[in-house]
Protein backbone atom coordinates (compact mmCIF):
# COMPACT_ATOMS: atom_id res chain seq x y z
CA UNK A 1 0.00 0.00 0.00
CA UNK A 2 1.48 3.20 -1.27
CA UNK A 3 1.69 6.02 1.57
CA UNK A 4 -1.06 8.17 -0.35
CA UNK A 5 -3.73 5.59 0.01
CA UNK A 6 -3.01 4.55 3.62
CA UNK A 7 -2.87 8.27 4.26
CA UNK A 8 -6.61 8.35 2.36
CA UNK A 9 -8.14 5.15 4.39
CA UNK A 10 -6.70 6.44 7.71
CA UNK A 11 -7.96 10.26 7.07
CA UNK A 12 -11.06 9.81 4.35
CA UNK A 13 -13.46 7.38 5.41
CA UNK A 14 -15.77 5.93 2.78
CA UNK A 15 -18.89 8.07 3.93
CA UNK A 16 -17.10 11.64 4.01
CA UNK A 17 -15.50 10.59 0.35
CA UNK A 18 -18.79 10.14 -0.74
CA UNK A 19 -20.12 12.92 0.97
CA UNK A 20 -17.89 15.36 -1.28
CA UNK A 21 -17.92 13.24 -4.23
CA UNK A 22 -22.03 14.35 -3.70
CA UNK A 23 -21.37 17.83 -3.95
CA UNK A 24 -21.89 20.01 -7.29
CA UNK A 25 -18.67 21.27 -8.51
CA UNK A 26 -17.39 22.20 -11.79
CA UNK A 27 -14.40 20.62 -11.76
CA UNK A 28 -12.47 18.93 -15.00
CA UNK A 29 -11.81 15.41 -15.97
CA UNK A 30 -8.96 15.09 -13.16
CA UNK A 31 -10.81 16.76 -10.34
CA UNK A 32 -9.27 20.04 -10.77
CA UNK A 33 -10.81 23.60 -11.43
CA UNK A 34 -9.08 26.66 -13.69
CA UNK A 35 -8.12 28.08 -9.99
CA UNK A 36 -6.73 24.69 -8.33
CA UNK A 37 -9.41 23.47 -6.61
CA UNK A 38 -9.08 19.75 -6.05
CA UNK A 39 -11.17 17.40 -5.06
CA UNK A 40 -8.92 15.03 -3.62
CA UNK A 41 -7.05 17.57 -1.81
CA UNK A 42 -9.95 19.09 -0.53
CA UNK A 43 -11.18 15.59 1.12
CA UNK A 44 -7.58 15.96 2.96
CA UNK A 45 -8.88 19.61 3.88
CA UNK A 46 -12.03 18.47 4.95
CA UNK A 47 -11.15 15.89 7.34
CA UNK A 48 -8.22 17.62 8.70
CA UNK A 49 -10.59 20.25 9.96
CA UNK A 50 -13.26 18.33 11.56
CA UNK A 51 -11.30 18.40 14.94
CA UNK A 52 -10.56 21.68 14.79
CA UNK A 53 -13.55 22.70 14.30
CA UNK A 54 -15.13 20.67 16.43
CA UNK A 55 -13.09 19.99 19.64
CA UNK A 56 -10.77 22.38 19.35
CA UNK A 57 -12.52 25.36 18.45
CA UNK A 58 -16.11 23.79 19.86
CA UNK A 59 -17.83 26.09 17.16
CA UNK A 60 -21.17 26.53 17.00
CA UNK A 61 -23.12 27.44 13.67
CA UNK A 62 -26.35 28.97 13.98
CA UNK A 63 -28.81 30.04 10.90
CA UNK A 64 -26.54 28.11 8.17
CA UNK A 65 -29.71 26.66 6.28
CA UNK A 66 -30.09 30.74 5.27
CA UNK A 67 -27.08 29.65 2.51
CA UNK A 68 -28.87 29.33 -0.62
CA UNK A 69 -28.55 25.71 -1.78
CA UNK A 70 -27.38 26.79 -5.05
CA UNK A 71 -26.91 29.84 -7.59
CA UNK A 72 -23.98 32.79 -7.00
CA UNK A 73 -23.88 33.80 -3.45
CA UNK A 74 -21.29 36.04 -1.27
CA UNK A 75 -20.87 35.16 2.39
CA UNK A 76 -19.74 38.19 4.07
CA UNK A 77 -18.42 38.94 7.45
CA UNK A 78 -16.28 40.39 10.02
CA UNK A 79 -12.26 38.89 9.69
CA UNK A 80 -10.20 38.67 12.39
CA UNK A 81 -7.45 36.78 14.34
CA UNK A 82 -3.76 37.47 12.08
CA UNK A 83 -4.66 34.29 9.91
CA UNK A 84 -7.76 33.14 8.33
CA UNK A 85 -9.00 30.76 10.57
CA UNK A 86 -12.51 32.06 10.47
CA UNK A 87 -12.76 31.56 6.98
CA UNK A 88 -11.53 27.74 7.43
CA UNK A 89 -14.30 27.45 10.13
CA UNK A 90 -17.04 29.44 7.93
CA UNK A 91 -16.34 27.53 5.10
CA UNK A 92 -16.39 23.59 6.71
CA UNK A 93 -19.38 24.71 8.35
CA UNK A 94 -21.48 25.26 4.88
CA UNK A 95 -19.48 22.14 3.46
CA UNK A 96 -20.77 19.87 6.16
CA UNK A 97 -24.13 21.67 6.29
CA UNK A 98 -26.77 18.38 6.41
CA UNK A 99 -28.96 19.75 3.70
CA UNK A 100 -27.65 20.76 0.31
CA UNK A 101 -23.82 21.66 1.16
CA UNK A 102 -22.06 23.60 -1.04
CA UNK A 103 -17.87 23.61 -0.92
CA UNK A 104 -17.43 27.96 -0.66
CA UNK A 105 -14.70 29.37 -2.14
CA UNK A 106 -12.12 32.44 -0.23
CA UNK A 107 -10.33 34.59 -1.73
CA UNK A 108 -6.67 35.16 -0.53
CA UNK A 109 -4.16 37.94 -0.50
CA UNK A 110 -1.97 37.98 -3.16
CA UNK A 111 0.95 37.37 -1.07
CA UNK A 112 -0.19 33.35 -0.57
CA UNK A 113 0.58 32.62 -4.09
CA UNK A 114 4.37 33.06 -3.60
CA UNK A 115 4.63 30.56 -0.86
CA UNK A 116 5.82 27.36 -1.78
CA UNK A 117 3.41 24.57 -1.35
CA UNK A 118 1.04 26.88 1.49
CA UNK A 119 0.05 28.54 -1.97
CA UNK A 120 -0.90 25.23 -3.96
CA UNK A 121 -2.42 23.46 -0.72
CA UNK A 122 -5.13 26.89 -0.10
CA UNK A 123 -5.76 26.69 -3.92
CA UNK A 124 -6.36 23.19 -3.85
CA UNK A 125 -9.02 23.54 -1.14
CA UNK A 126 -10.93 26.35 -2.79
CA UNK A 127 -8.70 29.31 -1.89
CA UNK A 128 -7.82 31.60 -5.30
CA UNK A 129 -5.88 34.89 -5.74
CA UNK A 130 -7.89 37.68 -4.20
CA UNK A 131 -8.86 38.83 -8.08
CA UNK A 132 -11.86 40.88 -8.64
CA UNK A 133 -11.73 38.52 -12.11
CA UNK A 134 -11.70 35.77 -10.60
CA UNK A 135 -14.41 36.59 -7.90
CA UNK A 136 -16.36 37.47 -11.04
CA UNK A 137 -15.83 34.37 -13.36
CA UNK A 138 -16.77 32.56 -9.59
CA UNK A 139 -19.65 33.87 -9.68
CA UNK A 140 -20.66 33.42 -13.09
CA UNK A 141 -19.68 29.81 -12.43
CA UNK A 142 -22.86 29.93 -9.63
CA UNK A 143 -19.97 29.63 -6.75
CA UNK A 144 -20.19 30.81 -3.01
CA UNK A 145 -17.52 32.88 -2.17
CA UNK A 146 -16.40 33.47 0.85
CA UNK A 147 -15.45 37.55 1.32
CA UNK A 148 -14.35 39.68 4.05
CA UNK A 149 -14.17 43.43 2.77
CA UNK A 150 -12.22 44.68 5.30
CA UNK A 151 -9.25 42.74 4.19
CA UNK A 152 -5.97 42.63 6.05
CA UNK A 153 -7.12 45.62 8.11
CA UNK A 154 -9.85 43.76 9.70
CA UNK A 155 -7.37 40.07 10.15
CA UNK A 156 -4.55 42.63 11.51
CA UNK A 157 -6.52 44.95 14.23
CA UNK A 158 -4.76 44.53 17.56
CA UNK A 159 -6.76 42.95 20.12
CA UNK A 160 -8.20 46.60 21.25
CA UNK A 161 -9.69 47.09 18.60
CA UNK A 162 -11.46 43.42 18.02
CA UNK A 163 -15.46 42.97 17.03
CA UNK A 164 -14.97 46.61 15.84
CA UNK A 165 -15.52 46.85 11.88
CA UNK A 166 -12.92 48.35 9.91
CA UNK A 167 -14.20 49.97 6.50
CA UNK A 168 -15.25 47.61 4.16
CA UNK A 169 -14.56 47.99 0.47
CA UNK A 170 -16.96 47.90 -2.19
CA UNK A 171 -15.77 45.84 -4.49
CA UNK A 172 -18.11 42.46 -3.31
CA UNK A 173 -21.58 45.06 -3.63
CA UNK A 174 -20.39 45.73 -7.22
CA UNK A 175 -20.25 41.88 -7.83
CA UNK A 176 -23.38 41.34 -5.95
CA UNK A 177 -25.47 43.64 -8.51
CA UNK A 178 -23.68 42.94 -11.39
CA UNK A 179 -24.10 38.91 -10.94
CA UNK A 180 -27.39 38.81 -9.23
CA UNK A 181 -25.32 37.34 -6.21
CA UNK A 182 -27.42 36.46 -2.73
CA UNK A 183 -25.42 38.12 -0.49
CA UNK A 184 -25.14 36.04 2.85
CA UNK A 185 -23.99 38.16 5.94
CA UNK A 186 -22.17 36.21 9.03
CA UNK A 187 -21.26 37.46 12.43
CA UNK A 188 -18.15 35.58 13.50
CA UNK A 189 -17.49 35.66 16.82
CA UNK A 190 -14.25 34.15 19.25
CA UNK A 191 -12.00 34.54 16.32
CA UNK A 192 -10.84 37.61 17.81
CA UNK A 193 -9.76 35.85 20.63
CA UNK A 194 -7.06 33.17 19.20
CA UNK A 195 -4.14 34.79 18.16
CA UNK A 196 -5.00 38.29 20.09
CA UNK A 197 -2.03 40.84 19.32
CA UNK A 198 -1.39 44.13 21.42
CA UNK A 199 1.16 45.46 18.39
CA UNK A 200 2.03 44.95 14.63
CA UNK A 201 5.95 45.76 13.61
CA UNK A 202 5.39 47.62 10.49
CA UNK A 203 9.14 47.92 9.49
CA UNK A 204 9.24 44.13 9.93
CA UNK A 205 6.39 43.37 8.35
CA UNK A 206 7.85 45.31 5.16
CA UNK A 207 10.94 43.84 5.44
CA UNK A 208 9.13 40.44 5.23
CA UNK A 209 7.05 41.19 2.92
CA UNK A 210 4.21 40.24 4.79
CA UNK A 211 0.61 42.53 5.57
CA UNK A 212 1.35 42.74 9.07
CA UNK A 213 3.54 41.57 11.54
CA UNK A 214 1.76 41.11 14.76
CA UNK A 215 3.35 40.96 18.27
CA UNK A 216 1.44 38.33 19.68
CA UNK A 217 1.70 34.62 21.72
CA UNK A 218 3.40 31.78 18.95
CA UNK A 219 0.19 30.16 19.96
CA UNK A 220 -3.43 29.72 18.63
CA UNK A 221 -5.90 30.15 21.69
CA UNK A 222 -8.30 27.90 21.89
CA UNK A 223 -11.60 30.02 22.30
CA UNK A 224 -15.37 29.34 21.76
CA UNK A 225 -16.05 30.48 18.15
CA UNK A 226 -19.91 31.18 17.35
CA UNK A 227 -20.68 31.59 13.88
CA UNK A 228 -24.26 33.29 12.97
CA UNK A 229 -25.06 33.68 9.63
CA UNK A 230 -27.91 35.89 8.86
CA UNK A 231 -30.79 36.18 6.09
CA UNK A 232 -29.50 36.17 2.32
CA UNK A 233 -29.93 39.69 1.07
CA UNK A 234 -30.27 40.73 -2.15
CA UNK A 235 -29.43 43.78 -4.27
CA UNK A 236 -31.25 44.96 -7.95
CA UNK A 237 -27.85 45.82 -10.40
CA UNK A 238 -28.35 48.71 -12.25
CA UNK A 239 -26.46 52.07 -12.43
CA UNK A 240 -26.26 53.52 -9.43
CA UNK A 241 -23.97 56.34 -7.59
CA UNK A 242 -21.07 55.23 -5.79
CA UNK A 243 -23.10 57.24 -2.60
CA UNK A 244 -25.77 54.48 -3.53
CA UNK A 245 -23.42 51.53 -3.14
CA UNK A 246 -21.89 52.99 0.00
CA UNK A 247 -25.37 53.00 1.49
CA UNK A 248 -25.87 49.21 0.46
CA UNK A 249 -22.62 48.25 1.91
CA UNK A 250 -23.77 50.50 5.39
CA UNK A 251 -26.71 48.15 5.37
CA UNK A 252 -24.22 44.73 5.08
CA UNK A 253 -22.39 46.01 7.48
CA UNK A 254 -25.04 47.10 9.89
CA UNK A 255 -26.93 43.61 9.46
CA UNK A 256 -23.14 42.19 10.18
CA UNK A 257 -22.59 44.37 13.65
CA UNK A 258 -25.64 42.67 14.38
CA UNK A 259 -25.05 39.06 13.75
CA UNK A 260 -21.86 39.94 16.02
CA UNK A 261 -23.90 41.64 18.68
CA UNK A 262 -26.04 38.35 18.79
CA UNK A 263 -23.08 35.88 19.05
CA UNK A 264 -21.53 38.31 21.79
CA UNK A 265 -24.80 37.72 23.36
CA UNK A 266 -24.72 34.17 22.89
CA UNK A 267 -21.35 33.30 24.72
CA UNK A 268 -21.03 32.21 28.18
CA UNK A 269 -17.23 32.88 28.18
CA UNK A 270 -13.99 33.94 25.91
CA UNK A 271 -12.91 29.53 26.24
CA UNK B 1 -11.24 28.91 -48.64
CA UNK B 2 -14.66 30.50 -48.58
CA UNK B 3 -13.38 33.35 -50.84
CA UNK B 4 -12.00 31.63 -53.84
CA UNK B 5 -10.48 33.65 -56.64
CA UNK B 6 -11.42 31.49 -59.21
CA UNK B 7 -14.32 28.97 -58.98
CA UNK B 8 -12.31 26.11 -61.05
CA UNK B 9 -9.35 25.68 -59.07
CA UNK B 10 -8.63 24.86 -55.58
CA UNK B 11 -7.82 27.38 -53.12
CA UNK B 12 -4.03 27.88 -52.88
CA UNK B 13 -2.50 27.88 -49.55
CA UNK B 14 1.31 28.97 -48.37
CA UNK B 15 2.03 26.97 -44.91
CA UNK B 16 4.92 28.41 -43.18
CA UNK B 17 6.57 26.06 -40.47
CA UNK B 18 6.63 23.33 -42.21
CA UNK B 19 9.01 21.42 -40.65
CA UNK B 20 7.12 21.34 -37.77
CA UNK B 21 4.52 18.73 -36.08
CA UNK B 22 2.04 20.87 -36.36
CA UNK B 23 1.89 22.20 -39.58
CA UNK B 24 2.44 18.51 -40.93
CA UNK B 25 -0.77 17.87 -39.60
CA UNK B 26 -2.48 20.69 -40.80
CA UNK B 27 -1.22 19.86 -44.42
CA UNK B 28 -2.38 16.30 -43.93
CA UNK B 29 -6.01 17.45 -43.12
CA UNK B 30 -5.58 20.54 -46.35
CA UNK B 31 -3.93 18.37 -49.36
CA UNK B 32 -7.01 17.22 -50.35
CA UNK B 33 -9.19 19.93 -50.48
CA UNK B 34 -6.26 22.63 -51.23
CA UNK B 35 -3.48 23.37 -53.44
CA UNK B 36 -0.82 24.08 -50.55
CA UNK B 37 2.76 25.50 -50.91
CA UNK B 38 5.03 24.91 -47.57
CA UNK B 39 7.90 27.22 -46.39
CA UNK B 40 9.98 26.59 -43.64
CA UNK B 41 13.69 28.58 -43.06
CA UNK B 42 15.41 25.34 -41.19
CA UNK B 43 15.19 22.96 -43.43
CA UNK B 44 13.28 21.27 -47.08
CA UNK B 45 10.38 19.01 -46.25
CA UNK B 46 9.41 16.21 -48.57
CA UNK B 47 5.73 16.41 -48.83
CA UNK B 48 5.47 14.48 -51.87
CA UNK B 49 4.84 15.42 -55.90
CA UNK B 50 1.39 17.71 -54.97
CA UNK B 51 3.20 19.78 -52.25
CA UNK B 52 6.04 22.04 -53.68
CA UNK B 53 8.44 22.70 -50.42
CA UNK B 54 10.91 24.96 -50.50
CA UNK B 55 13.73 26.02 -47.75
CA UNK B 56 13.51 29.85 -47.83
CA UNK B 57 14.62 32.71 -45.11
CA UNK B 58 11.77 34.89 -45.29
CA UNK B 59 13.58 37.91 -45.39
CA UNK B 60 15.32 36.85 -48.20
CA UNK B 61 14.38 38.69 -51.46
CA UNK B 62 13.67 34.87 -52.98
CA UNK B 63 10.90 34.81 -50.84
CA UNK B 64 9.19 37.12 -52.93
CA UNK B 65 9.19 35.27 -56.02
CA UNK B 66 6.93 32.43 -53.99
CA UNK B 67 4.07 35.31 -54.14
CA UNK B 68 4.87 35.93 -57.80
CA UNK B 69 4.67 32.09 -58.85
CA UNK B 70 1.72 30.77 -57.07
CA UNK B 71 -1.57 32.72 -56.70
CA UNK B 72 -2.18 32.70 -52.60
CA UNK B 73 -5.43 32.82 -51.61
CA UNK B 74 -4.25 32.67 -48.12
CA UNK B 75 -1.61 31.89 -45.51
CA UNK B 76 -1.34 29.50 -42.21
CA UNK B 77 1.63 31.11 -40.54
CA UNK B 78 2.94 28.53 -38.60
CA UNK B 79 6.51 29.08 -38.80
CA UNK B 80 7.45 30.73 -35.47
CA UNK B 81 10.86 30.00 -34.19
CA UNK B 82 10.53 28.71 -30.33
CA UNK B 83 12.03 30.68 -27.55
CA UNK B 84 14.47 27.44 -26.94
CA UNK B 85 15.62 27.80 -30.45
CA UNK B 86 18.63 29.92 -31.82
CA UNK B 87 19.65 33.18 -30.59
CA UNK B 88 17.60 36.27 -29.63
CA UNK B 89 18.75 37.89 -32.39
CA UNK B 90 18.35 35.67 -34.99
CA UNK B 91 14.86 34.69 -33.28
CA UNK B 92 14.07 38.08 -33.65
CA UNK B 93 14.98 38.67 -37.35
CA UNK B 94 13.04 35.30 -38.33
CA UNK B 95 9.77 35.58 -35.98
CA UNK B 96 9.29 39.55 -36.10
CA UNK B 97 11.27 40.68 -39.54
CA UNK B 98 10.19 37.44 -41.08
CA UNK B 99 6.47 38.07 -40.11
CA UNK B 100 6.20 41.62 -41.39
CA UNK B 101 8.10 40.56 -44.53
CA UNK B 102 5.52 37.95 -44.83
CA UNK B 103 2.18 40.34 -44.16
CA UNK B 104 3.59 42.84 -46.02
CA UNK B 105 4.02 40.68 -49.06
CA UNK B 106 0.39 39.05 -48.39
CA UNK B 107 -0.42 42.37 -48.45
CA UNK B 108 0.85 43.51 -52.02
CA UNK B 109 -0.72 40.32 -53.51
CA UNK B 110 -4.04 40.59 -52.30
CA UNK B 111 -4.24 37.51 -49.45
CA UNK B 112 -7.64 37.61 -48.46
CA UNK B 113 -7.02 35.11 -45.00
CA UNK B 114 -3.92 35.22 -42.60
CA UNK B 115 -4.00 32.71 -39.43
CA UNK B 116 -0.85 33.31 -37.52
CA UNK B 117 0.16 30.93 -34.66
CA UNK B 118 0.99 32.75 -31.03
CA UNK B 119 1.81 31.09 -28.03
CA UNK B 120 -0.08 31.90 -24.55
CA UNK B 121 3.38 32.23 -23.39
CA UNK B 122 2.80 35.97 -24.24
CA UNK B 123 -0.06 36.94 -21.05
CA UNK B 124 3.62 35.74 -18.84
CA UNK B 125 2.89 33.82 -15.63
CA UNK B 126 3.24 36.34 -12.60
CA UNK B 127 1.76 35.34 -9.21
CA UNK B 128 -0.90 38.06 -9.60
CA UNK B 129 -2.15 36.59 -12.46
CA UNK B 130 -5.87 35.41 -12.72
CA UNK B 131 -7.54 32.38 -14.00
CA UNK B 132 -9.10 32.18 -17.32
CA UNK B 133 -7.31 34.78 -19.12
CA UNK B 134 -9.49 36.34 -21.54
CA UNK B 135 -8.05 37.97 -24.97
CA UNK B 136 -8.07 41.45 -23.79
CA UNK B 137 -6.09 40.32 -20.99
CA UNK B 138 -2.31 42.82 -21.04
CA UNK B 139 0.97 41.00 -22.56
CA UNK B 140 3.00 40.88 -19.93
CA UNK B 141 5.59 38.14 -20.31
CA UNK B 142 7.60 41.29 -22.36
CA UNK B 143 8.23 42.70 -19.32
CA UNK B 144 9.42 39.65 -17.41
CA UNK B 145 11.81 37.38 -19.63
CA UNK B 146 13.88 39.39 -22.79
CA UNK B 147 13.71 35.82 -24.51
CA UNK B 148 9.72 36.30 -25.16
CA UNK B 149 10.35 39.83 -26.91
CA UNK B 150 10.39 38.29 -29.87
CA UNK B 151 6.75 36.22 -29.44
CA UNK B 152 4.85 39.36 -27.92
CA UNK B 153 6.26 41.71 -30.73
CA UNK B 154 5.50 39.44 -33.40
CA UNK B 155 1.80 39.13 -32.23
CA UNK B 156 1.93 43.26 -32.24
CA UNK B 157 2.90 42.53 -35.74
CA UNK B 158 0.09 40.80 -36.47
CA UNK B 159 -2.27 42.48 -34.82
CA UNK B 160 -1.44 45.89 -36.11
CA UNK B 161 -1.81 44.58 -39.94
CA UNK B 162 -5.18 42.92 -38.39
CA UNK B 163 -6.58 46.63 -37.87
CA UNK B 164 -4.65 48.36 -40.97
CA UNK B 165 -5.62 45.83 -43.16
CA UNK B 166 -9.21 44.59 -42.30
CA UNK B 167 -8.94 42.72 -46.13
CA UNK B 168 -6.30 40.27 -45.13
CA UNK B 169 -8.59 38.56 -42.67
CA UNK B 170 -6.13 38.12 -39.94
CA UNK B 171 -6.60 35.74 -36.70
CA UNK B 172 -4.37 35.20 -34.53
CA UNK B 173 -4.40 32.39 -32.19
CA UNK B 174 -3.13 31.84 -28.69
CA UNK B 175 -2.98 28.19 -27.80
CA UNK B 176 -2.20 26.37 -24.43
CA UNK B 177 0.56 23.51 -24.35
CA UNK B 178 0.80 21.97 -27.74
CA UNK B 179 1.50 18.13 -26.52
CA UNK B 180 1.21 14.65 -28.42
CA UNK B 181 3.35 12.32 -30.88
CA UNK B 182 6.59 14.18 -32.34
CA UNK B 183 5.87 17.49 -30.75
CA UNK B 184 9.83 18.49 -29.60
CA UNK B 185 8.34 21.86 -27.68
CA UNK B 186 9.44 22.49 -23.89
CA UNK B 187 6.49 21.02 -22.54
CA UNK B 188 6.88 18.02 -25.53
CA UNK B 189 9.79 17.40 -24.17
CA UNK B 190 9.45 17.17 -20.53
CA UNK B 191 6.57 15.05 -20.68
CA UNK B 192 7.96 12.49 -23.13
CA UNK B 193 11.38 12.26 -20.52
CA UNK B 194 11.89 9.84 -17.59
CA UNK B 195 12.99 12.57 -15.17
CA UNK B 196 11.56 16.27 -15.39
CA UNK B 197 12.10 19.24 -13.35
CA UNK B 198 9.92 21.07 -11.06
CA UNK B 199 10.05 24.04 -8.62
CA UNK B 200 10.06 22.63 -5.07
CA UNK B 201 6.58 23.85 -3.84
CA UNK B 202 5.17 24.78 -6.90
CA UNK B 203 2.63 22.93 -9.09
CA UNK B 204 0.82 25.74 -11.48
CA UNK B 205 -2.11 24.77 -13.10
CA UNK B 206 -1.85 24.28 -16.86
CA UNK B 207 -4.05 23.18 -19.82
CA UNK B 208 -2.54 21.15 -22.66
CA UNK B 209 -3.68 20.38 -26.29
CA UNK B 210 -3.42 17.17 -28.14
CA UNK B 211 -1.67 18.43 -31.24
CA UNK B 212 -4.14 16.39 -33.55
CA UNK B 213 -7.04 18.64 -31.81
CA UNK B 214 -4.35 22.22 -32.49
CA UNK B 215 -4.23 21.19 -36.07
CA UNK B 216 -8.18 20.92 -36.35
CA UNK B 217 -8.29 24.34 -34.41
CA UNK B 218 -6.36 25.81 -37.10
CA UNK B 219 -8.52 24.41 -39.94
CA UNK B 220 -11.12 25.71 -38.58
CA UNK B 221 -10.02 28.82 -37.99
CA UNK B 222 -8.86 29.08 -41.46
CA UNK B 223 -12.16 28.31 -43.24
CA UNK B 224 -14.14 30.65 -41.73
CA UNK B 225 -12.58 34.26 -42.29
CA UNK B 226 -13.37 35.84 -38.68
CA UNK B 227 -10.75 38.52 -37.96
CA UNK B 228 -9.36 38.94 -34.04
CA UNK B 229 -7.57 37.22 -31.66
CA UNK B 230 -8.50 33.96 -29.88
CA UNK B 231 -7.05 32.04 -27.02
CA UNK B 232 -7.24 28.20 -27.90
CA UNK B 233 -7.60 26.11 -24.89
CA UNK B 234 -10.21 23.26 -23.58
CA UNK B 235 -12.18 23.28 -20.57
CA UNK B 236 -10.03 20.64 -18.53
CA UNK B 237 -7.11 21.89 -16.08
CA UNK B 238 -4.57 19.83 -14.52
CA UNK B 239 -1.99 20.79 -12.04
CA UNK B 240 1.93 20.77 -12.99
CA UNK B 241 3.04 17.99 -11.24
CA UNK B 242 0.70 15.88 -11.86
CA UNK B 243 0.90 15.40 -14.79
CA UNK B 244 3.93 14.29 -14.79
CA UNK B 245 2.77 11.67 -12.63
CA UNK B 246 0.09 10.83 -14.96
CA UNK B 247 2.63 11.14 -18.01
CA UNK B 248 5.46 8.59 -16.15
CA UNK B 249 8.02 11.22 -15.24
CA UNK B 250 9.84 11.26 -12.19
CA UNK B 251 10.04 14.63 -10.96
CA UNK B 252 13.51 15.86 -9.46
CA UNK B 253 12.45 19.20 -7.39
CA UNK B 254 14.45 22.21 -7.94
CA UNK B 255 15.36 24.70 -4.57
CA UNK B 256 13.05 26.88 -5.52
CA UNK B 257 13.43 29.83 -2.67
CA UNK B 258 15.09 32.33 -2.62
CA UNK B 259 14.08 32.74 -6.30
CA UNK B 260 17.47 33.65 -6.92
CA UNK B 261 18.57 30.35 -6.87
CA UNK B 262 16.72 28.34 -9.07
CA UNK B 263 17.25 30.94 -11.88
CA UNK B 264 20.72 30.56 -10.70
CA UNK B 265 20.87 26.46 -11.29
CA UNK B 266 18.93 26.22 -14.40
CA UNK B 267 20.86 29.02 -16.01
CA UNK B 268 23.99 26.81 -15.07
CA UNK B 269 22.42 23.45 -16.37
CA UNK B 270 20.85 25.13 -19.67
CA UNK B 271 18.49 22.75 -19.81
CA UNK B 272 16.83 22.88 -23.16
CA UNK B 273 13.83 21.09 -21.61
CA UNK B 274 12.98 23.52 -18.59
CA UNK B 275 14.69 26.55 -19.33
CA UNK B 276 16.04 29.37 -17.15
CA UNK B 277 13.42 32.51 -18.87
CA UNK B 278 10.38 29.90 -18.65
CA UNK B 279 10.67 29.33 -14.82
CA UNK B 280 7.97 31.45 -13.90
CA UNK B 281 5.69 29.17 -15.94
CA UNK B 282 6.53 26.34 -13.77
CA UNK B 283 5.84 28.53 -10.89
CA UNK B 284 3.02 30.01 -11.43
CA UNK B 285 -0.13 29.29 -13.24
CA UNK B 286 -1.40 31.03 -16.84
CA UNK B 287 -4.74 29.33 -17.45
CA UNK B 288 -6.63 30.65 -20.52
CA UNK B 289 -9.83 31.05 -21.57
CA UNK B 290 -10.69 29.22 -24.99
CA UNK B 291 -14.68 29.55 -24.61
CA UNK B 292 -14.29 32.42 -27.53
CA UNK B 293 -12.74 30.58 -30.31
CA UNK B 294 -14.87 27.49 -29.15
CA UNK B 295 -18.08 29.70 -29.64
CA UNK B 296 -17.10 31.38 -32.77
CA UNK B 297 -15.47 28.28 -34.93
CA UNK B 298 -17.32 25.80 -33.38
CA UNK B 299 -14.44 23.90 -31.27
CA UNK B 300 -14.44 21.45 -29.09
CA UNK B 301 -11.55 19.29 -28.57
CA UNK B 302 -11.68 15.42 -29.23
CA UNK B 303 -8.75 13.91 -27.18
CA UNK B 304 -9.01 13.91 -23.27
CA UNK B 305 -6.15 15.04 -21.03
CA UNK B 306 -6.05 11.39 -19.69
CA UNK B 307 -5.08 10.04 -23.53
CA UNK B 308 -2.64 12.61 -23.56
CA UNK B 309 -1.08 11.59 -20.76
CA UNK B 310 -1.25 7.79 -21.36
CA UNK B 311 0.18 8.13 -24.79
CA UNK B 312 3.73 9.89 -23.17
CA UNK B 313 3.42 7.19 -19.96
CA UNK B 314 3.08 4.39 -22.76
CA UNK B 315 5.72 5.66 -25.21
CA UNK B 316 8.71 6.85 -22.70
CA UNK B 317 11.32 5.06 -24.69
CA UNK B 318 10.89 4.86 -28.42
CA UNK B 319 10.45 9.11 -28.06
Amino acid sequence: MSLASFLKSRLIPAKLDEQINRIRKPIGSLGYDPWGFNNETFKYGFSLTKPIYEKYFRTEAHGVDHMPADGPVLIVGNHSGQLPIDGILVGYALASREKNPRIPRAMIERFFPTVPWLGNLLNGVGAALGDPLNCARMLANNEAIIVFPEGVRGSGKLYRDRYKLQRFGNGFMHLAMKYNAAIVPIGIVGCEETIPAIANIKPLAKALGVPYAPVAMPVILPAKVHLNFGPPMYFEGGDISEEQVNERVEQVKAEINRLIDKGLAERKGLF
Amino acid sequence: MNVPKNIQRKPQILITGAAGATAQRVIERLRETCDLVAVDARIQVPLGDDIPSYCIDFNHRSFEDLFRRYQFDGVIHLGRIRSSQLTRLRRYNANVLGTQKLLDLSHKYGIQRIVVLSTFHVYGAMAYNPALIDESAPMKSAGLSADLIDSVELENLANLYLWRFPELNITILRPCNIVGPSVQNTMGRLLASHRAPVLAGFSPMMQFMHIDDMADAIVLAYNKPVRGIFNVASDDWVAYQRALELSGCTRIPVPSIPPVLPRLILRTLRLQSFPAYLMEFFKYPVVIDGQAFAKEFGFQPKRPLKEIFRFYRDNKRPL
